[in-house]
């Protein structure tokens, strides 16, 4: 018997695959195998003699069949660690390519300045970018021989012969939507229009068409202290600073009075736009109380309403924030500027997250 | 508008420096655009004496001159021809930078001989092109600042000029007066008074002037003196000085005068050479079609209406506009008529305007003239003309009269307080309007006539406002119009809009914002380009229509990135486009560009040129994201930009058309200089159905348990054969067990024979309440191929 046992774990541990195996596992417990074999002789045996070699033989049966798992386990190990080694890749390689696609800083931006001034409650007006010139300037207060018609480069459409009506305008700022969102609604109104308007100038800071962003609040008691904090609050939340310095200059817009040219406080240095330090003054945006003869142009009562109106550049804001030198690279489409200059896909503007 | 600092004080008694005084112009409303120092320049430079000037030794038209300076004796090489001894001269020190040559200086040695510093020439100090030698000053001591000499003896060398730009509504403000005047309203000094004395008539005009009775609403007076006996000629030093100083040239002392009320009052005028002027003048309307030669040396043609200044000669003036040039003072004029008029600003707009000509009497009537200032200027003007030319002047001539512009508005302390956000007493509030020139009555304030641009309650405040100064305004906190967490403002579309933006992004592709005016080419090739949508005044050629889509501004885009050496792009745009010219006829579009491979050649063999079904799943994927129904149905005939055969409408019905997907047209791509094949979708987000406002609860899940089983089918159709139409077909046959048709191959060609192809299929099976038998899919099975085949004319693949 120990013969036996010791025939075949030598066997065992000796082989060398799973063919193998399985002929010593058939000559050892397969049907006809040496220990069936001696099994089936139990029969013949004494009573006393079957005693002992039954569990004997039972145990050497357990042990070779224990043997045999054991090393066909080793054995495929050893297989797959042999194929697996011959398995090697250079993973220095690149991985699949995948298009990277960005969102034009004009889009970001506007998205920035919604998500701050929803939070004081604006909501988002629009409004045609072709539009009559009762709506770009008359309603506006600036008649038909008023200097600042002239001093605008305004944009006209043909008007076809016969047509008597004055040729429409391409919008030479976001104003309109004021009168059309103040004639839709009335008073009380918080709204910003972010659009695109248009004037007949092309150098390295004026391209015929640029982006601007009107704001306008109408509510009972409405200040220019008021303009001058949604203001303030505005630009420390773009420009991501703690404290920033308005300066309000008095100026003239015919559809505000009192006017004044905001400034905010900043340093430049070598090229580099640092805002709420500095000595220096950058003029950001218009604005002003809206004229009571704009809002009766609009349907709203100059007695009984009043309040703020603002306009400022979505381009110029997003070249000073971003450090983007060139207005008219942005309407170039160059594919270096729009990955450089971009901004990826899932980067949504939040308050709760950060604009930038 | 420009101006010195000692013209300045000319009207304003003040002792401000020229820091506070530019300061507080900005913050009036009088934007600073620059300051102009000569001193700052010229403040390192001192006098020194000649003492000693002898030859150079080694060459013939240098001087080695030992100067005593206010650190000793010097010895410095002098090239100048007048370096000689005992002449008081400017010297620039090694270490000074002299800026009529751009140079810091340093110690030289010119041929041997060592040199500390220069002698200046008024050139090399930019004080004037005299270059002829060096300065000689007749008086000063070694050691004085030049600077300081200069405001002693010659003091418009070093007097500032300050150039601020005016807004459209301070007319007043484009003579010096009115600039003093804001400034003593804002306390930094008194407004000098400033009374004429007239210069008594010694002679009768023997002359008149008449106004059109048509022609008075335009020009309601017209005032004028005769001078006789003039001495024309260059002005005085003073005069030129400072009318070079604000970078006018100075002509001829009548001009210069006229120049000057220009800018010192806002009052133009104008000095017709009477010897040239043939009877009575006359103001009227031009007939249309009359010619003058003008002052600036061009022919220009009145239309019907513009007011003209006529004698028997006929036309001599544009009125309130320019002069003309017959009339026009020379040095030998001695006669001369000066006119003092008032035009109507409206009037004048139009007609320079309509003359294109922009001169300062049109810039400045436009804006608006102190009408009652009219007969007052004359008299400044011809006081001036007398005291320093001699002559004689007639009794003023007078057509029409001042129009009165008298008016009043009620100041209300209470609204100005609350419109502006600020406590300003209502004693300072009268007090600033009164040092403006309003004269108070109870509480209606009279507006002085310069300022036509007060014109209600509102323009009182701004002008307390102002004064008060806007840079003191500290904001107040304006509280939400609800307290609590802020609702959300966006509007479906908005969301809409950003939804597809964002997705686009996600797919790849780089979004452009390109000019929403194209060249006449390009837009017609899209549809557009029609007279609709023309600009009467484009800014060019390539700017001239507004654009009918997005895909000529992307392809444009595609073509300069070729051009560039960037081969594979995907752009997209989201943006609005024209149908017409009136307002309201835009629609909001987007656009997607695909052009050369997916990707740049790789290792993995992944690059591959894009197709069409690149561009249907972008064009569907980011329909989705905007909330487009899953099932839309795919019909062909676009617009003829598109490859005939290779593109897809993609619409809910015959008329609701959500997009379009497919391959550019080549004939399109070519005339755009575009290396194609390129792949296109537009989306209209305007025409997906907003969905039913459903709230944000979801349906629930319904699960099943049971197994779904999943049966392939080939069917052999004919080529033409849509494959939507088959899987549609196939989808029929039991639509409470069939979840999902897919195909997942088609083969054409082969053993099908000429025009037929092979389109696999894969059904799966869900049921609901039972495990399916055999017996129970043959019989679906058997339905789909009799619906394909009733349908599409397919039989199952053999």
């Amino acid at each position: 018997m120990d013969d036996l046992r010791d025939k075949y774990l030598g066997l065992i541990s000796g082989a060398s695959d799973e063919a193998t195996l399985e002929d010593l596992r058939v000559q050892a417990v397969g049907k006809k195998g040496e220990i069936s074999l001696k099994m089936r002789e139990l029969g013949k045996m004494s009573p006393e003699e079957r005693q002992t070699a039954g569990p004997a033989l039972n145990a050497l049966k357990a042990e070779i069949n224990s043997a045999l798992l054991a090393k066909k386990a080793a054995l495929e190990d050893a297989a797959l660690d042999e194929r697996l080694r011959g398995e090697w890749l250079d993973v220095t390689l690149p991985g699949r390519a995948r298009r990277q696609g960005t969102i034009h800083p004009i889009s970001q931006v506007t998205e920035e300045v919604t998500a701050i001034f929803a939070d004081m409650g604006f909501a988002v007006a629009e409004g045609p970018q072709i539009d009559s010139d009762w709506y770009n300037f008359d309603a506006l207060n600036i008649p038909g021989h008023h200097p600042a018609r002239a001093e605008m480069d305004t944009f006209y459409m043909h008007r076809a012969t016969g047509d008597n009506r004055p040729p429409h305008v391409l919008r030479t700022h976001t104003s309109p939507v004021q009168i059309r969102t103040m004639e839709k609604t009335g008073a009380p109104i918080r709204v910003i229009a972010p659009g695109r308007v248009y004037r007949a100038d092309y150098d390295q800071t004026h391209t015929p068409m640029f982006h601007q962003v009107e704001g306008l609040a109408i509510d009972r008691d409405i200040s220019m202290a008021n303009l001058k904090w949604v203001l303030e609050e505005f630009v420390k939340a773009y420009f991501e600073v703690d404290d920033v310095e308005l300066r309000f200059r008095a100026s003239h817009f015919p559809f505000t009075e009192p006017s004044a040219e905001v400034d905010i406080r900043c340093s430049w240095e070598e090229g580099t736009l640092k805002v709420g330090e500095g000595d220096d003054w950058l003029e950001i945006l218009g604005s002003g109380m809206v004229h009571p003869k704009v809002l009766e142009n609009a349907g709203v009562n100059p007695d009984e309403w009043q309040g703020f109106a603002f306009g400022m550049g979505i381009d110029r804001i997003a070249m000073l924030k971003y450090g983007i030198p060139d207005l008219r690279a942005f309407f170039d489409s160059d594919l270096r500027w729009l990955r450089h200059y971009g901004f990826a896909a899932l980067d949504v503007p939040t308050l709760h997250g950060g604009l930038s | 508008m420009k101006f010195t600092l000692s013209w300045l004080k000319d009207h304003l008694d003040t002792t401000a420096t020229v820091d506070e005084i530019t300061d507080a112009l900005t913050d009036l409303g009088l934007e600073v655009e620059g300051v102009h120092n000569p001193a700052e320049a010229l403040k390192a430079f001192t006098l020194a004496k000649v003492t000693h000037a002898e030859q150079h030794p080694d060459a013939d038209r240098l001087r080695v001159c030992t100067v005593k300076t206010d650190e000793g004796e010097k010895q410095i090489v002098c090239g100048a021809p007048n370096a000689r001894e005992q002449i008081t001269v400017v010297l620039a020190k090694p270490g000074d930078y002299v800026p009529g040559i751009d140079v810091t200086l340093s110690v030289g040695n010119i041929r041997g001989v060592e040199s500390h510093g220069m002698m200046a020439s008024e050139r090399e100090l930019e004080l004037s092109d005299e270059h002829d030698g060096i300065i000689e000053l007749p008086s000063g001591e070694v050691g004085e600042r030049f600077i300081d000499w200069l405001a002693q003896n010659d003091p418009a060398k070093v007097d500032p000029v300050i150039e601020i730009a005016i807004t459209p509504n301070r007319p007043d403000a484009l003579g010096v007066r009115g600039i003093a005047r804001d400034l003593a309203a804002r306390g930094l000094g008194t407004l000098k008074p400033r009374e004429v004395d007239p210069v008594p008539a010694a002679f009768d005009a023997g002359m008149t002037v008449t106004i059109d009775d048509d022609t008075l609403d335009g020009c309601p007076l017209f005032c004028g003196r005769v001078i006789r006996g003039v001495k024309n000629g260059p002005s005085p030093k003073w005069l030129q000085d400072v009318l070079r100083a604000i970078g006018l040239r100075p002509i001829n002392f009548l001009v210069d005068v006229t120049n000057f009320f220009t800018y010192d009052r806002n009052r133009p005028l104008h000095v017709f050479d009477l010897a040239k002027v043939q009877g009575d003048l006359r103001v009227h309307r031009a007939q249309g079609g009359e010619e003058l030669l003008a002052l600036d040396g061009k022919t220009y043609t009145f239309q019907p209406g513009q007011m003209v200044i006529s004698d028997a000669n006929g036309a001599e003036s544009i009125a309130g506009i320019m002069g003309g040039d017959a009339t026009g003072c020379t040095e030998e004029t001695t006669d001369v008529f000066v006119e003092s008029a008032y035009w109507n600003p409206v009037q004048i707009a139009y007609a320079g305007r309509a003359l294109k000509i922009n001169s300062d009497a049109r810039y400045r009537f436009e804006r608006g003239v102190d009408p009652a200032f009219t007969p007052e200027g004359l008299e400044h003007a011809v006081r001036m003309i007398v005291d320093n030319a001699g002559g004689e002047a007639s009794e003023m001539i007078v057509a029409g009269a001042v129009p009165d512009t008298t008016r009043a508005y009620r100041l209300d302390p209470a609204r100005v307080i609350s419109l502006v956000g600020m406590d300003i007493p209502e004693d300072t509030q009268r007090a600033t309007l009164t040092a403006l020139g309003f004269e108070l009555d109870g509480d209606q304030a009279y507006v002085p006539s310069w300022r036509p641009d007060v014109t209600g309650e509102a323009d009182l405040v701004e002008e307390v406002a102002r004064i008060a100064s806007l840079t003191r305004l500290e904001g107040k906190p304006m509280p939400r119009a609800k307290a609590g967490v802020p609702k959300p403002i966006l509007s479906p579309m908005q969301k809409r809009e950003r939804a597809a933006r964002r997705t686009a992004a996600a797919l790849g592709y780089n979004e452009c914002v390109t000019y929403s005016f194209i060249d006449q080419h390009s837009a017609a090739l899209f549809g557009g380009g029609d007279d609709a949508t023309m600009l009467a005044n484009p800014i060019s050629s390539e700017m001239s229509h507004m654009r009918p889509a997005l895909l000529p501004g992307l392809l444009q885009a595609a073509a300069r990135n070729q051009a560039r050496g960037y081969m594979d792009l995907a752009l997209f745009e989201l943006g609005h486009v024209f149908s017409g010219g009136e307002p309201g006829e835009q629609h909001l579009m987007l656009s997607g560009l695909l052009v050369g491979r997916s990707g740049p050649k790789d290792v993995h063999g992944a690059s591959r040129p894009v197709d069409v079904f690149d561009a249907k799943a972008d064009a569907e994927a980011v329909l989705a994201a905007m909330g487009a129904p899953a099932k839309a149905q795919i019909r062909r005939g676009a617009d003829e930009w598109w490859h005939p055969g290779r593109h897809g409408v993609i619409c809910l019905g015959p008329k609701k058309v959500l997009g379009v997907f497919g391959e550019l047209h080549p004939k399109v791509l070519k005339a755009m200089d575009v290396k194609g094949p390129a792949m296109a979708f537009t989306l209209w987000p305007e025409e997906i159905p907003m969905p039913r406002k459903t709230g944000a609860t979801r349906p629930a899940l319904a699960l099943n348990d049971l197994q779904a089983v999943e049966r392939d089918f080939a069917f052999v159709v004919d080529a033409d054969v849509a494959a939507l139409d088959l899987m549609n077909a196939a989808a029929g046959a039991d639509k409470a067990l069939i979840e999902d048709v897919r195909v997942f191959d088609e083969f054409i060609g082969g053993s099908l024979g000429e025009g037929k192809k092979s389109l696999a299929i894969t059904v799966r099976l869900q049921p609901k309440d039972k495990t399916l038998k055999e017996a129970e899919i043959e019989a679906v099975a058997g339905k789909i191929v009799e619906k394909v085949q009733k349908a599409t004319g397919g039989v199952l693949r053999g």
